[in-house]
């Protein structure tokens, strides 16, 4: 094991997987002599050259185009879309075309792609340029969803999602980039998707959290273990598919829970995941479920305002709280 | 001065052409017979017309190039190899299509052709058709990507995307603009700025040319020339072939938007009967000999509704299959 950032370890990932495998490439705006707009593809064009390290024209949609006829013929692409925000320029390539083209020629073609995409608000980088669009992606059928927290999980999910037959939009949250944490050195470690991780365990309620979300949850479950409340943190990991079992099993032990997402409320995921819930843990719950969530607003600039659009250690101290005490 | 046909082509690949645009035409009556008959529904957008093009290009292609088109394909799909009955099938919704009847009129595919999809969606085959391209440079294939597309996707930002990116990364990619001069109900004049499609890749620095797509030699012999030059300098090539389709955009379209005197012109142009007369004309064959390939390819079509209206539905478990490796 190695202490390492959550920038390196995605670096450290991309390294591995392209010496691994000659069908890896990379493409993206800047990813080449720029080395990335957030630097995770710093020092690949020096190591592995100019066809395989691309620089793209500023189109989006045409990148994951691309990104698409290469992986049917062949090629195993790893997109880099400069922020989740410019993934809506691109949403025809992938919900149309990426997430359709293996069902509707039945079955007789594979995409084995990633599309890396930083995402996540908090920067003060204004409406345009903050926003969690998790959802989105999760609500189509036909390629994975994977959001990492941690560092370990980072490089151990990009590798999975690498090696993966099928599309995978690959989350990263601006705001982990720079955070620390312990990363496997073995170039085999790889996090299963579809497999979500009890990071805390705990008795009285299970907080639901995914990405910087688990980070402020643990922060939360940290605090107030000190004043004899329990939490266990269910990290997802994995967004879509979703491991619906980590966390009913959860649930069916603590009988509270808590989601925090940190997209708008109406028709996110932590909805999806509440519903869940109480369809198969009606009869056991404690007390309802608390949904902690961005607010349904654009995102303002100003870093007062701000703050009150993305859930806090303070709001998420209060959800959990409040389903403890039946004040809700 | 038209070339003779016998310095272009040997005989036997000549009438090849007429019997491929032969069955284009008759696979497509059908379809619009089934159609009405409810064996066929949902879209279904038929190529009676634009046969010179599918059949041309085809012809001027290699084997392994690959051929990406949008929802008019049942033809280029036909003419690069799928079985009829195959095509037919999957427009039936049965499992036996060539999709497995998951894809329908607008998404056929066959990988082991080449054949690499029908795009419905207008202007989505531009960057996955450079993709292919990239793909095989990257690989060290001798293949290129024929991408075909209508004079409707011209405005689309992938259009323009696509051409700029096949340029830049120096691409073997053959753009094949079928104009038909109508996107549904809207003529190119009223679409397009500069109507003259093939001048629009000027600020690309692709070259391009424009010819005639009622004549499936001309568009034979532009696509072989063009193919050689895209394998040649590794970068991509323009084709605006020009042409007329005799039915509506859809079947749900009557075509009140084109007048019966412009239609009599076109029909005038129909690339079989005026292919057929220069095939007889210069000795190549008779009018009884290609009788016998036109009763062959009505047998290969008659086939075709068979096998499609015997074959099975789908199970009811193929709708969670094919949607993850």
């Amino acid at each position: 094991m190695s202490e390492m950032t959550y920038r390196d370890a995605l670096n450290q990932a991309l390294k591995e997987e392209m010496r691994r495998d000659a069908s890896v490439f990379v493409l993206g705006e800047d990813v080449a002599l720029y080395e990335g707009s957030f630097k995770v593809t710093r020092g690949l064009l020096a190591e592995f050259g100019e066809e395989r390290v691309k620089d793209t024209p500023i189109s989006e949609n045409t990148i994951i185009g691309v990104s698409i006829g290469a992986a049917m013929g062949g090629l195993r692409p790893v997109a880099e879309l400069m922020t989740v925000n410019f993934a809506l320029l691109a949403m025809d390539q992938i919900v149309n075309h990426m997430a359709k083209i293996r069902y509707m020629f039945g079955g007789q073609t594979f995409l084995p792609m990633t599309i890396r995409m930083p995402g996540g608000g908090g920067s003060q980088l204004g409406a345009q340029h903050s926003q969690s669009l998790e959802t989105y992606f999760m609500h189509c059928p036909g390629m994975y969803v994977l959001y990492p927290a941690t560092p370990g999980d980072a490089k151990g999910l990009l590798k999975s999602a690498i090696r993966n037959n099928n599309p995978v939009i690959f989350l990263e949250h601006e705001l982990l980039y720079n955070s620390k944490g312990e990363v496997s050195d073995d170039p085999e470690y790889l996090v299963p998707i579809g497999k979500a991780e009890v990071k805390r365990p705990g008795e009285h309620v299970t907080i639901v959290a995914y990405a910087r979300m688990t980070v402020l949850a643990l922060q939360v479950a940290e605090e107030l273990a000190e004043e004899g409340v329990s939490c266990e943190v269910v990290d997802l990991r994995s967004l879509a598919p979703l491991d619906e079992e980590t966390i009913l099993d959860s649930v069916r032990k603590t009988g509270r829970a808590v989601v925090v997402e940190e997209c708008w409320r109406t028709c996110g995921l932590g909805g999806e995941i509440t519903s869940r819930i109480y369809e198969h843990c009606f009869d056991i719950l404690k007390a309802p479920v608390i949904r902690v969530s961005g607010l349904d607003v654009p995102m303002p600039y100003s870093r007062k305002i701000e703050m009150l659009c993305i859930p806090q250690p303070a709001t998420i101290r209060q959800a959990v709280t409040d389903v403890m005490s039946g004040a809700y | 001065m038209e070339a003779k046909l016998r310095t272009v082509l040997p005989d036997q690949e000549l009438l090849r052409l007429y019997e491929q645009m032969f069955v284009s035409r008759e696979f497509e009556e059908r379809c619009a017979e089934q159609y009405t008959k409810g064996h066929i529904t949902g879209f279904l957008h038929l190529y009676s017309g634009q046969e010179a093009v599918a059949v041309g290009a085809t012809a001027g292609l290699h084997r392994d190039d690959y051929i990406l088109s949008a929802y008019r394909e049942h033809a280029q799909a036909i003419v690069r190899g799928a079985a009829p009955r195959r095509v037919m099938a999957e427009l039936f919704g049965k499992a036996t299509g060539i999709c497995k009847g998951k894809g329908g009129s607008m998404h056929l595919f066959d990988p082991t052709l080449n054949f690499m999809g029908g795009y419905a969606i207008v202007g989505g085959q531009f960057p996955i058709s450079v993709g292919l391209a990239f793909a095989a440079r990257y690989r060290g294939e001798d293949r290129i990507a024929a991408c075909f597309f209508g004079d409707g996707a011209v405005n689309q930002g992938t259009f323009h995307e696509s051409l700029n990116w096949a340029q830049l990364w120096q691409l073997p990619v053959l753009f094949i603009c079928e104009n038909n001069y109508y996107g549904i109900g809207t003529e190119v004049h009223r679409s397009s700025a500069l109507a003259s499609i093939h001048r629009r890749t000027c600020g690309y620095d692709i070259p391009s040319e424009k010819v005639d797509g009622m004549d499936v030699i001309a568009v034979y012999r532009a696509v072989k020339y063009a193919a050689e030059k895209v394998r040649e300098t590794g970068r991509p090539y323009f084709i605006e072939a020009t042409t007329y389709r005799f039915r509506g955009h859809s079947m749900a379209d009557p075509a009140k938007y084109r007048s019966a005197a412009e239609h009599d012109i076109w029909k005038a142009r129909d690339p079989l009967p005026n292919y057929a007369k220069r095939l007889i004309e210069e000795g190549i064959t008779t009018r009884e000999a290609l009788e016998v390939i036109e009763t062959r390819c009505r047998g290969t079509v008659d086939e075709a509704v068979k096998f499609a209206e015997e074959s099975p539905w789908p199970e009811d478990s193929a709708v969670w299959e094919d949607i993850y490796v």
